[in-house]
């Protein structure tokens, strides 16, 4: 069975039945959050830009934040039959792209998606079994269903597998 | 604050590509006579994109980029970025040192070189603005990313991020001619800059 490659870009969620393989290309603040369902082999994607719905008010793109993307997520996931106590997450991304010598919020906001999303999936008991966040490089992802595994590509820092 | 891009008309749309006209315009001068060379430019585009877009405007979002950043503040405040593929940055680099180096890295050399190539044209482009506004602009040092676009454009566009589901580019392409070198200027004014700048120009 051939997968379906699906890009993900940002702000978007993607939810998928195996066979499939969820991609983002080019990750650099955002971060890149992964889940799976290893049984059903139920796969998520979704690359948030900011950590809290809750700072902004237009907010109604779920999948632009950290602490909305993930519950968006599960939801998708469970329509396609995963189980909630199943799931399992890998994340990716929040480089800190440029370095300015005032190094003011913003530019920090790699450093504090990386935190949101930790956040939030330790408050909805979602282990995470893998990650490779921070640096200050852009990465591209590949997320399988066959086997959960996230490849990580970069340039000049290597391509992993975690 | 929420910025509705279908508010723009038309005739707002083309003040925004004329600035991006004035300053490409400048910006390319500048570099022409840093380099001792015609550098031709394309019209500018105004470009509003939903983020999942932006990406893949330079052809794919993992195409390998030297990204050169600033801040712009002042009257106005927004971003300003030059994306120069990386292919183009070293013969830019070899134009203007000579080809000593070897292998494709970037040198630290040559990574303040790009800055300061970054500096004189984002302060062209952003001299000509000023003058035409009348507005007191400035921009911070430069910062310098050499990665995928995708990766680098993500810094200004989370900045949009806050405020609304899309961005407004003013992208304008440049390209030497025998040469084969090309990169884009992108201008990103923040949203409460928009009504500032079409105001002064009369056409808010």
């Amino acid at each position: 069975m051939t997968a379906n490659v699906t890009k993900i870009g940002m702000a978007e969620v993607c939810t998928a039945n195996h066979p499939a393989v969820l991609v983002t290309l080019g990750l650099g603040s955002c971060v890149g959050i992964c889940l799976y369902d290893k049984t059903k082999k139920i796969v998520g994607m979704a690359h948030i830009m900011l950590p809290s719905s809750k700072d902004i008010k237009n907010n109604s793109n779920r999948a632009k934040f950290a602490d909305t993307a993930v519950e968006l997520l599960i939801t998708g996931m469970v329509k396609y039959g995963a189980e909630r106590r199943r799931i399992t997450a890998k994340i990716a991304g929040g480089a800190q792209m440029f370095s300015f010598s005032s190094a003011n919020e913003l530019m920090r906001i790699g450093e504090r998606n990386v935190h949101a999303v930790r956040e939030e999936l330790k408050r909805l008991t979602i282990p995470i079994l893998a990650e490779d966040v921070g640096g200050n490089y852009g990465r591209t992802i590949e997320f399988y269903s066959e086997n959960g595994a996230l490849g990580v590509k970069t340039i000049g820092h290597g391509i992993s597998v975690i | 604050m929420t910025i509705n891009y279908d508010n723009l008309n038309s005739i707002q749309i083309d003040v925004f590509k004329e600035l991006g006209n004035i300053g490409a315009g400048n910006a390319v001068t500048a570099l022409s006579k840093m380099l001792n060379k015609k550098v031709n430019m394309e019209v500018p585009k105004v470009r509003i994109l939903e983020f999942k877009e932006v990406a893949e405007i330079l052809g794919g979002a993992e195409i390998p980029v030297a990204g050169i950043y600033f801040r712009v503040q002042g009257d106005i405040s927004g971003n300003i970025m030059f994306l120069i593929p990386t292919d183009s940055s070293r013969i830019l680099l070899d134009m203007l040192m000579g080809p000593y180096r070897d292998g494709n890295e970037f040198g630290e050399m040559d990574k303040s070189a790009l800055e300061e190539i970054g500096n004189i044209l984002a302060g062209s482009y952003i001299s000509s603005l000023s003058t035409l506004t009348d507005m007191k602009i400035k921009i911070s040092v430069p910062a310098l990313a050499i990665d995928m676009v995708g990766a680098v454009l993500s810094v200004p566009i989370i900045q949009f991020g806050q405020m609304g589901d899309s961005v407004m580019l003013i992208e304008t392409q440049f390209f030497q001619g025998d040469t084969q070198v090309k990169g884009y200027f992108l201008l990103i004014p923040d949203v409460d800059s928009f009504t500032k700048l079409l105001e002064k120009l009369g056409v808010a």
